[in-house]
Order: structure tokens, then sequence, then C-alpha cells
């Protein structure tokens, strides 16, 4: 069974580079923050009146909140053109809604970057920015992934028998939680929580802390997620391995998440032990977006096998009762 | 698709000229606006009669003020070839404590004092502003102005005024600011340089001080009166002294913030 859905390489190639791209520009993001930079540019959307500033790339904090200003004046334009491109070329319409969506989230992180800077860093503001990003990250992993061959192939499980299907609840709540999780961060870092609790791997030298304000209660919670999101993905890795270890659409990711998640705890405990030193703190929020982005990937890669052996099924009922089958959906 | 190919390489080759094209921005620095160079507080107008309070903040621990390290901006770090200091907690060999802000806190209610006509100035000198504790009347005219060949932003971060932050990015340039609400105090800070702080007390009068490196303070011409002093330092809090004004003669309060002083002597 084969979709009549065109495979649209540029566009493809384009979402994949943009969505790597708008990983760097979180992890850009999170230097700025790690800085402690944000307000180091203190107009909007000009720096200093300027495009340049003078001698921006010497000094620390301005190359850290104009280069990221710079890198997302970039992935504005790309974000764009890819959708541009989406609206002409792809049919199906529910890719270039979300081409639109993306387009409409890129501009509205700008307008929170921008409000942000001209407000002072409201903590409300610079969360929002947090974690809209992150929205926007994954409409473009849609995107990539929806445009793949292997998706717009219509081609199904490598072993028809396999149930992937049992893998997607698994995957879906290991990315939401991920999500939830990546807030919780967001809060946690813009509300100077990174240190309530100064030891790591205990918390006051205990499991638990002893005493429980809103800055150890969202640190700890924090900890805890990590904890669940660990859980989560070996849970889905094992699954995978047992129920599609054929697929390596979903083994990849799924290795991968298990590495990442690996070496996000290790960055979390060095932000800890190290004071927040720049390089873990800023590495860690590239490492939340990266974990986000491949769980999204396993999860919608997961539900596709899943729906195209659902097709085959009613296909071969329908064949079965002796009725005509349907032309293929589109999708 | 190969020339939409084309195209994806033509705008990342764009964007990394884009980035790498910085400091190409001219811009004529605003013209260097003529006030008066103020030291740590700035007087007000002649208040005759009344005496003088005179006095000394002390600070025994021998703590040394910490290093500030300004590699995060080349032009900062070339500025200084020797060690540059925090001013947080300033002291000479004999124990005297130097920015701390003395001013009348109470006793003067119900009267009200002339502006200055003299701007007060804060700098921005060495990658340190100058003064790095002062005091400024309700509606004075600030001066904030950047004698560096960098950039800076001037964030004022009050509780009772309105909070600013305005980029300064060349040598020379000056901007103009009154608070119009009395508070002590208003932070200031770089957050270009994160090492860069200053405070200023706005107040609605002209009675205060700020400790020199000796030190010594002086507040003039006060009404003769009661009054309660306060003596403020960034690290060490506040202390309060009461005083007794009489005509032409000086009185004399002390302050001593070491860690095993006893109260303030009046
Ligand atoms: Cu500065």
């Amino acid at each position: 069974m084969f979709s009549d859905t065109p495979f649209l390489r540029g566009i493809h190639r384009l979402a994949v580079l943009l969505a790597g791209y708008v990983v760097l520009l979180i992890t850009a993001g999170g230097l700025v923050k790690s800085l402690e930079a944000g307000l180091s540019v203190p107009d909007w959307p000009l720096s200093y009146g300027m495009l340049n500033p003078p001698r921006w790339w010497e000094i620390e904090t301005v190359r850290a909140e104009h280069g990221h200003r710079l890198i997302a004046g970039t992935v504005l334009l790309l974000t764009l053109w890819l959708a541009t491109w989406i609206i002409r070329r792809e049919p199906r319409k529910w890719v270039r809604g979300i081409a639109v969506a993306a387009l409409a989230a890129v501009l509205a992180q700008a307008a929170l970057g921008g409000i942000t800077v001209l407000f002072f860093l409201p903590t409300a503001i610079s969360v929002s920015h947090a974690g809209l990003a992150q929205l926007f990250l994954c409409l473009l992993v849609v995107l990539a992934v929806v445009t793949s061959r292997r998706w717009v192939s219509g081609e199904g499980a490598r072993n028809p028998a396999a149930p992937v299907g049992r893998v997607v609840p698994l995957a879906t709540t290991t990315t939401v939680v991920i999500y939830l999780q990546i807030l919780l961060g967001a809060v946690m870092r813009h509300t100077g929580a990174g240190l309530a609790i100064p030891d790591f791997p205990l918390a006051f030298g205990g499991l638990i802390p002893p005493r429980i304000d809103f800055a150890i209660g969202i640190h700890f919670a924090h900890r805890m997620g990590a904890l669940v999101v660990a859980t989560l993905i070996f849970w889905t890795l094992g699954r995978v391995m047992r129920l599609a270890s054929q697929e390596r659409v979903a083994v990849t990711p799924a290795w991968l998440l298990a590495l990442m998640v690996l070496v996000q705890g290790t960055l979390g405990g060095l932000v800890v032990l190290t004071g927040k030193a720049v390089l873990p703190n800023t590495l860690h929020v590239g490492g939340g977006a990266l974990l986000l982005a491949l769980s999204l990937v396993l999860t919608l890669m997961t539900r596709r096998l899943d729906w195209i052996a659902r097709q085959a099924g009613t296909e071969a009922e329908t064949e079965a009762a002796g009725i005509l089958s349907p032309e293929q959906a589109v999708s | 698709m190969k020339k939409n190919s084309f195209l994806m390489v033509f705008a990342l080759i764009a964007a990394v000229l884009a980035i790498g094209c910085g400091g190409g921005g001219e811009q004529a620095a605003a013209p260097a606006q003529q006030a008066d160079s103020a030291p740590a507080a700035t007087p007000g107008p002649a208040v005759t009669g009344g005496g003088t309070v005179v006095g000394s903040v002390r600070y025994v621990n021998g703590d040394p003020d910490a290093a500030i390290g300004m590699d995060a901006d080349p032009v900062c770090a070339s500025l200084h070839p020797g060690e540059v200091h925090t001013e947080k907690v300033v002291t000479d060999d004999d124990g005297n404590l130097a920015n701390v802000l003395v001013y009348v806190k109470s006793g003067l209610e119900g009267k009200s004092f002339p502006v200055p006509a003299t701007a007060h100035v804060l700098d921005q000198m060495g990658c340190q502003y100058r003064p790095h504790i002062s005091g400024v009347q309700v509606g004075q005219k600030l001066v904030i102005r950047n004698s560096d060949p960098t950039l800076h932003n001037v964030h004022a971060r009050p509780s009772a005024n309105k909070e600013f932050n305005q980029g300064q990015p060349f040598q020379g340039m000056e901007l103009e600011h009154t608070f119009d609400q009395a508070e002590v105090m208003v932070p200031f800070k770089c957050d270009v340089h994160p090492w860069m702080s200053s405070y200023m007390a706005v107040l609605d009068h002209p009675f205060f001080g700020v400790s020199d490196e000796q030190g010594g303070f002086g507040i003039e011409n006060l009404p003769a009166g009661s009054y309660v002093l306060e003596a403020w330092h960034e690290e060490f809090g506040t202390q309060t002294a009461e005083v007794t004004v009489v005509d032409g003669e000086p009185a004399q309060v002390s302050f001593d913030f070491s860690p095993d002083a006893v109260a303030p002597a009046g």
C-alpha cells in the first residue's frame, strides 16, 4: 500500500535543518539566561539603536543577547520561507495548517522576546518565551517528520505483525511529560531557584528536603520530574525493543532518548554542583529541547506505523467482505 | 527543487554574513551636555545658618575588598592594568569605612528645601560607576555619562520611582533623568558588565553625605533641632543615631559597623 502524497525532498531538508537550528537557538536563549544577559541590550527590536551594536562580538553578555537575536532573526526568515514553500507545494491541508501555525508561533515568540526585554524580564513573560520556544520546535519537528520519505511513502511496519501501536500511548505520555518537565525547569530558572537545593543528588543531605517553600518546592519538583522522565524513557525503550525491534524509525530515537536522558541528568547535577556554571547550565537547556524533539519523533513515527497497520486491517476486512476498497486516504 | 536548494544555501550564507558583520553601525555620539562634575554627594543650595554634623564610620575586620575580573569585555580589562575591586567594603588601615551614605532620616518633616540647580553626575569610567554611592534630591537633574570607549546600559532598579534601562553605546554619551519620589536606595546596574553597581539615594532634602576614604562625612547647614540620622551600607545594612544640632556648633556622630561593635555612639 502506497500513498500518492509526493515526497518533497527540499521541503523536508529545510524542515530538518530548521528544527536543528531551533535547538541551537533555544540553547543560545539558555546562554542568555545563564549569563543573566537578557537586559544587556536594553532596546528592541534594534540593539542600541543599531542593527549590530559596536564590538558586540567581543563582549560576553552582548554577544549572547545580540547573537540570540541574530539567530532568531534567521530562524524567523527560514520559517517564513518554509511556510511559503509548504503552502505552495504541499497537497495535505493539515500539513499546510501546521506550517501556518509554526509561522504564527515564531512571530508570537519574537514578540514575547521583545516584551520581556522592554518590561525588564517579568517572570511570566520569560517563562512563556521559554515554553513557546519548545512548542515552536515541536511544530517544526512535526513538519520534518511528516514530510519525510518514510512518512509519505505510506510504508508500514517492517514486520507487519509487530504490535507497534502498543508503544504509542507510552511514547505520547513521555513527550507530554518531557514538555511539562521543561516548563518546571523554566519556572525554576526564571525564579532563581536553580540552587534552592544546594546539594546533589541528595537534597539537604536527605532524600526529601526538610522544609518546602516555593523555590525549594519547584526545584525538588524538577528533580522528581527528571526521575519520572527517565523512567518513562527507559520503559519506552524496553517496549520498543520488545515490540518493534526491527523499526529503525522507532529504535534509533528510543536509544538516543535513553542516552540523552543520562547526559541531561548529569548536566542537571553539574548545574547544582558547579553553582550554576555557564556551560552545564546552558547545555542543560539545549538537552531538554533535544529530548523533547526525539520523543516527539518517536511518538509520531510509532503513531504513523500504527495508523498504517489499522488501515491495512480495515482494507483487508473490506476486501474480505467483497466491497471495493476505497481510495487510500491522502495522508 | 534545484532552485529552492540554491535559495536555502544562499539564505544560510546571508545569515552567516549578517552575524559576521557585527560592529558596522556608526552613529554620532550625543553632544556632550554641559553638566558640572560633582563629588560623591552633590550639595544642595546654601541653606544658611544651622549647624554642621561631622562624623566617621568604622568597620574593623580586615577583610579586603574583593577583586573583580573584567575579562568579559576586553576594553574594560585594558583600562585596568592593576587589580580592580568591588568598592563594596572599602576601608583604610585604621578600619575607617568609606562608601557609607549618612542622611537625615527624620526630624525635617513638614519642611521643604529648594532643588539644587546643579546636576548630579553619575559617570561610567573604567567600567565602574563614579561615584559608587551617592545622593540626589527629588527633582534634581541627574546626568548619566559614558566616559568609556565601550558600550554600557544604564539600568536603574528603584522601587518607588520608575524603573528604566537605557543603552549608551558610545563614549561621551549622556542621558538625563530626574527622580520624583524619595527613596533610599536606587540600585543601578549595567547588564553588559555584571560587576558594575552603584547606589543612589533620592532624598527630599539636601542633608546627606557619603563617607570618604578616611571614613569621614559631613552634613552642612542643618537647621537647629533634633534628628535621627541613618547610615546605610550596601553590605552591612543600616544604623541610626540621634543628634541634636545647635546653631553654629558642629555636632559629632560616629557609626561602627564592625562585627563586635556596640550600638553607635550618638
Ligand atoms: Cu557597563
